[in-house]
C-alpha cells in the first residue's frame, strides 16, 4: 500500500521534472529538472529492490554527470532560449504521429500482457554483494569489455583536449 | 513494532539530533576561534559570557539582525535556492550516521540513530548507508556551484568553477580510499561496518586491517571536499574575496556557514566510524571495572571524543598549512591520491584473496 502510494508520488514527479525540462525557456532549470528526473527514477530503482542501482543512479548521473552538464551551462554562460512559433509540419504531422505511436504500443503491449508477465514492486530484491558476484563471475567479459570501452572514451577525450607542442 | 511510539521517538530523535548538531557547529566556529588564536598567540572571543562562551548566540543573533541584501543582477530563484540546497543536503547526511548501540527506555529498545529501528531481534538500519552518504555528498556540488552562478558576479563564479572541479576530482580518491574498509568488512551498512571493529584498539581498520593509508587519502579527500584550508581555493579570500558566498548576506551567509560546519561534523563521523571504531572503546578487551550507567554512557563518550579529535584536527591543519596552488591541487588529487587509492585496494584486495 505504502509502497504503491509512493511509486505514484516519484512517477508522478519523474514526468513532471521530464515536462519541466522540455518547457524551461533557461538551460540551467532545465539540467536541474533533469537532476529532479534522476533522483526520483533512483528512488523507483529503490521501490523495485534495487539498492545498489539506485545509490549508483544518484552518484553517478546526479552526483557528476549532470554536474558536468550545468558546469558547461555556467561556463558558456548559455542565456535564455528563443522561442519559435513552432512549425506547421510538425503540429499536423509530429503530434498525431506521436498520439498513433503510443496508442500502437499501448495496444500492443496490452495484447501480449499474459506473455509478459506481471512487475512486483519490491520483488526485485538483490542484496549489493549478490550484484557483484553476478557481475564479476557470469557477467565478467561483458563488465571488462565496457570497462574497456570507457577507457577508450577517456583517452580519446584526452588527445582531443590535448594541446599540441611543436 | 506499534507504529504510534515509534513515530514519536522517531521525532525525538530527530529534534534531538538536529538541536546538538546546530549547537555543535555553532560551539565549533567557536572553538576554531579560540584554538585559532591561541596558535598565533592571541585570546580569540573573551568580551561575550565567560571565556567568549556565549559568542556563537551574540554571533547567531547579529547574522539575523543584519540587513539581508539581494543584489539587483541575481537569478533570483536560484541564489534564494542554493544556500537551502547546501544546508538540507548537509543536513540529511547526518541522518544516517549511528552514534552508539541501543537504549532500553522501559519496554522499548532505541537505537542511537534516526533511520534505524529495533525489528524485535536486533538493530536495523540503511543497508547501503555509506553509498546513501556519498550520494548526498556528491549532490552538496550543486549549492556551491549554482549559488557561484546565480550571484552573476565575477568572484562567485570563479569561485564555484573551482568547487565544481575540486569537488568532482577530490570525490573520486575520497569513494576509492573507502573500498578498502568496505572490502575487510563485507558491507556497506555503517553499523555492521562499526560491529566488526568491536574488540580492542588492534580491531580498528586503522590499525588492524592496515588501512591507514586509505585513512590520510579520506581525510584529505575530505578536507578538499569540505573546502577546508589547505585546500579552501573556492573560497580563497586573498585571491576571490570569499568565493562562492561573495554576494550573500545575513542569514543567508550564515546557511552556507552551517552547512560547511556540518559537512566537516559529518566527515568527522565517517572518520570515526569507518577507521576508529565507531564507539567502540579502545580499551574493550581489558573489561576493566565500570558502574552500569558508564555503560550506557560510553559509546557515546568515545564517539563524541573521537569525533572532537578529528575536528581538533581540522582547525589545526588550518592553523598550520598554507593554501595549495590550483594546479598543485589538481594534480596532486588526480596523480597522486587517485594512484595511492587504487593501489591500496588492489593491495587489500589481494590479502584478502590469499588469506581466504
Amino acid at each position: 500500500m505504502l509502497h504503491t502510494i509512493l511509486f505514484l508520488i516519484f512517477g508522478a514527479i519523474c514526468v513532471a521534472g521530464a515536462l519541466n525540462f522540455l518547457l524551461q525557456h533557461h538551460p540551467v532549470n532545465s539540467a536541474l529538472s533533469l537532476i529532479v528526473v534522476m533522483g526520483s527514477l533512483a528512488l523507483l530503482f529503490l521501490l523495485l529492490g534495487a539498492e545498489f542501482v539506485a545509490a549508483v543512479q544518484i552518484i553517478v548521473y546526479a552526483g557528476a554527470v549532470m554536474v558536468l552538464f550545468v558546469f558547461v551551462i555556467m561556463l558558456l554562460n548559455a542565456g535564455e532560449e528563443e522561442r519559435t512559433r513552432g512549425n506547421r509540419v510538425a503540429l499536423f504531422l509530429g503530434v498525431p504521429g506521436l498520439v498513433v505511436f503510443f496508442g500502437l504500443m499501448c495496444w500492443t503491449l496490452s495484447g501480449s500482457r499474459s506473455q509478459l508477465g506481471q512487475v512486483q514492486i519490491g520483488g526485485y530484491y538483490v542484496p549489493t554483494q549478490e550484484l557483484g558476484i553476478a557481475l564479476f563471475r557470469e557477467f565478467l567479459l561483458p563488465f571488462e569489455i565496457t570497462s574497456v570501452l570507457v577507457l577508450i572514451a577517456i583517452m580519446g577525450a584526452v588527445v582531443l583536449a590535448r594541446k599540441e607542442r611543436q | 513494532m506499534e507504529l504510534l511510539p515509534y513515530i514519536i521517538f522517531a521525532i525525538i530523535k530527530i529534534a534531538l539530533l538536529l538541536f546538538i548538531l546546530l549547537t555543535a557547529v555553532a560551539y565549533t566556529t567557536l572553538l576554531e576561534r579560540k584554538v585559532i588564536a591561541h596558535m598565533q598567540n592571541r585570546w580569540g572571543p573573551t568580551r561575550v559570557g565567560p571565556f567568549g562562551l556565549l559568542q556563537p548566540l551574540a554571533d547567531g543573533l547579529k547574522f539575523i539582525l543584519k540587513e539581508d541584501v539581494i543584489p539587483d543582477n541575481v537569478y533570483k530563484p536560484l541564489y534564494l535556492g542554493a544556500p537551502i540546497i547546501a544546508l538540507v543536503l548537509s543536513l540529511l547526511s547526518i541522518s544516517i550516521i549511528p552514534f552508539g548501540g541501543a537504549w532500553d527506555i522501559g519496554k522499548y529498545h532505541i537505537p542511537l540513530q534516526t533511520t534505524a529501528f529495533w525489528n524485535g531481534t536486533g538493530i536495523q538500519d540503511i543497508n547501503i548507508g555509506l553509498l546513501i552518504i556519498l550520494g548526498i555528498t556528491s549532490l552538496g556540488v550543486y549549492g556551491v556551484a549554482l549559488s557561484g552562478w546565480a550571484s552573476n558576479s565575477k568572484y562567485s563564479l570563479l569561485g564555484s568553477l573551482r568547487a565544481g572541479a575540486q569537488l568532482i576530482s577530490y570525490e573520486v580518491a575520497l569513494s576509492l580510499s573507502l573500498v578498502g574498509v568496505l572490502l575487510l568488512a563485507g558491507t556497506l551498512s555503517l553499523r555492521q561496518i562499526v560491529d566488526s571493529q568491536a574488540g580492542s584498539l588492534l580491531h580498528w581498520y586503522f590499525l588492524g586491517g592496515f588501512q591507514f593509508i586509505a585513512f590520510f587519502i579520506y581525510i584529505m579527500a575530505a578536507y578538499a571536499e569540505t573546502n577546508r584550508i589547505p585546500f579552501d581555493l573556492p573560497e580563497a579570500e586573498t585571491e576571490l574575496v570569499a568565493g562562492y558566498h561573495t554576494e550573500y548576506s545575513s542569514m543567508k551567509f550564515a546557511m552556507f556557514f552551517m552547512a560547511e560546519y556540518c559537512n566537516m561534523i559529518t566527515v568527522a563521523c565517517l572518520a570515526t566510524l569507518l577507521f576508529f571504531g565507531g564507539w567502540h572503546s579502545p580499551f574493550e578487551g581489558l573489561h576493566l571495572p565500570a558502574p552500569g550507567i558508564w555503560l550506557m554512557i560510553s559509546p557515546l563518550f568515545w564517539f563524541f571524543a573521537k569525533v572532537f579529535f578529528f575536528i581538533f584536527v581540522y582547525i589545526w591543519v588550518r592553523g598550520t598549512l598554507p593554501r595549495f596552488r590550483y594546479d598543485q591541487l589538481m594534480s596532486f588529487g588526480w596523480k597522486f591520491l587517485l594512484p595511492l587509492a587504487i593501489a591500496n585496494v588492489v593491495v587489500t584486495s589481494l590479502v584478502l584473496a590469499l588469506r581466504s
